[in-house]
Parts: C-alpha cells; structure tokens; sequence
C-alpha cells in the first residue's frame, strides 16, 4: 500500500533520473550546469525527506551554490559547447550497464529502507544517543559526532578542503602570476 | 554585471543577510542543523556574489587574496592547535573535555565552537580564493 511519503519518494527519485538523463543527452554546458545544479537541490530536498538536514544542507549550499558558480567560472575558460563523439562507442555503455548492474545487485543485501535493526542503528548509534547529552551536552547529535566522537575524521576533512585549496593555488594560481610576468616583460 | 542597477540594489540588500545568516549558522550548529562548513560555504557564497555584482577588482579589496591565503592555513592550525591545547591540558589529542579540569561538558562546548570555527574559516577563504583564482583566468 502506497503511502503518501512514498508518493514524495517516488516523485522525487523520477524526477533525480530525469535530470540524470537530460544532463547525459544536453551538449550545451551552460545548461549541464545549470540543470546540474538543479540535481543538487532535489537531491537535498531527498535527504530532508530522510531527516538529514544536516547532509541537506551541506548538499544545498554545495551543490546547488558554490560549485554550479565555479562551474560558470570553468566555462568561462573552456567554452559551452561539448563535442559530439564521432561515432556511437558501445565499450562505454556496457562499462556503465555492467557497473550499474552490479551496483544493484549489491543493494540486494542491503537492509530494507527505514529497518531498525540495520547493523547501522545497532552499533555506536544508540551510544551516542544516549549519553551524548550528558557528555557533550549539545542538543544536534550530529555536531557532537562530527565535531567530537569523530573530530579525527572532521580534521582529515578539514585537511582535504585545504589541500584542494593549495593545489588550486599552486597549479592554476601560479601559472598566471608566471603570465602575468611574462606579459609585463 | 556592475551596469545592471536592478542586481546591484538587490545584491546589497542581499550580501548583509548572507552574512550574518552564514554566522548564525556557525554559531547556532550546536543547536540546529549547520556547522562550520555549512557556514563557511554560505560567507563564501556572499563574498561570490559581491565578486560577480561589482566586479572581481572590487572584491579582491574587501577579502583581500593574500589575506585569504594566510586565513586558509589559520583555520586548519586553529583546529589542529585545539587538539594539541587538549593534549597540554592533560588529555588525548582532539580530547575537548580536557580543556576545562572543572566541567568536562564546558570544556566540550568550547572545543567544538574553535574547532568549528576553524573549519568556517578554511573552508570560506578556500571556496573564496578558488573562485578569484578561476575568475582572474580568461578564456585562452
């Protein structure tokens, strides 16, 4: 029996593989961006549907915001126009059916949606839902775990962020102060 | 877009609210969703908008790039240099209840305002100068 959250569900997921496949079929980068971006807001709309508003959030200011800009910025250099393939390429096609078939053969084993006995409710979940009131004494669970149960793991994170950072400035930072010296010269 | 008066209204109307929605974000993640990621996204998306209303130059005079990049590897030490205050006060690394002997939860509290506040910095002058930085190229 269909229920009304499900109809939600549903909705939502057809509309994710709708703007997958416009996104593989459009040859317009401006318009991949964009629709991109958009993928990014309905997939943060599915985690809020999941009660992770946290993971929405992330997902909304990242996705939908900051790198569909940074995209725009990219076109900027590389132009808006995708090539098309000069012939249809079957090998490609059948990496991707196989992967995908695997992938769902895999979530056969998976427990069912929403089960409260899945392995991850069972193991360090109901520790921390349980004592990290007194211990931490913060009411979002989720910012004791990730800043203090896990603080290793937001640290790496962190570390990740900022390495992304330095690369960015040492690849492309320096090559155009190296241009802008050699245009001055 | 600087000759466009309808977004350079709407953009300074806009900016402030960004920003000051960005800290309550970081601040107020201990009690609502958000943290310093979420925040540091949303400053940066600010700092973004002010960059493509009125220029690049212009932007580049409010956070300034090499300000940026010294911001970048001060979040990262503020978070690390929490965990490292937790080994001298007597704990393990990361260990916030050591940073208050009297009230472990205290100590908590203020481990995790740094070490989100590290994270909001990093990630806000990352996202910034990567945006400066692809900005400043033009197309070859």
């Amino acid at each position: 029996m269909l229920e009304m959250t499900d109809l939600v569900d549903l909705a939502l997921l057809l509309f994710l593989a709708v703007l997958a496949i416009t996104i593989a079929k459009q040859r317009n980068l401006f318009a991949v961006v964009i629709v991109m971006g958009f993928y990014s807001l309905v997939s943060a709309a599915l985690f809020t549907v999941l009660d992770a508003v946290d993971v929405a959030f992330t997902e909304a200011a990242v996705g939908a915001g900051i790198s569909t800009v940074i995209m725009l910025a990219t076109l900027l250099m590389v132009g808006t126009e995708e090539k098309t393939p000069s012939q249809p390429r079957i090998l490609p096609l059948l990496a991707v059916v196989v992967t995908g078939a695997f992938l769902i053969f895999g979530t056969l084993d998976m427990p069912h949606y929403g089960d409260p006995q899945a392995p991850i409710h069972q193991h360090v979940a109901p520790r921390y839902i349980e004592v990290s009131g007194d211990e931490i004494g913060v009411p979002n669970i989720v910012t004791s775990v990730l800043a203090s149960y896990r603080g290793y793991d937001t640290l790496g994170e962190t570390v990740v962020i900022f390495t992304a950072g330095v690369a960015v400035l040492m690849l492309i930072g320096q090559a155009l102060r190296f241009r802008q010296r050699d245009g001055d010269a | 877009m600087s000759d466009q008066p309808i977004l350079r209204v709407i953009a300074k109307m806009f900016i402030p609210f960004l920003m000051l929605f960005a800290l309550y974000v970081q601040f107020h993640g201990d009690f609502g969703p958000g943290g310093g990621f979420q925040a540091g996204v949303i400053f940066a998306a600010a700092l973004v908008l002010y960059a493509l209303i009125f220029g690049t130059e212009q932007a580049k005079r409010v956070a300034h790039p090499q300000a940026l990049q010294l911001l970048v590897a001060f979040g990262i030490l503020l978070y690390a240099g929490t965990g490292v205050a937790g080994i001298l006060m007597g704990g393990n690394f990361l260990d916030y209840g050591a940073l208050d002997h009297h009230d472990p939860v205290h100590g908590q509290h203020l481990g995790i305002l740094l070490v989100e506040l590290g994270v909001g910095i990093t990630v806000t002058t990352v996202m910034t100068s990567t945006f400066f930085i692809f900005s400043a190229r033009k197309r070859p």
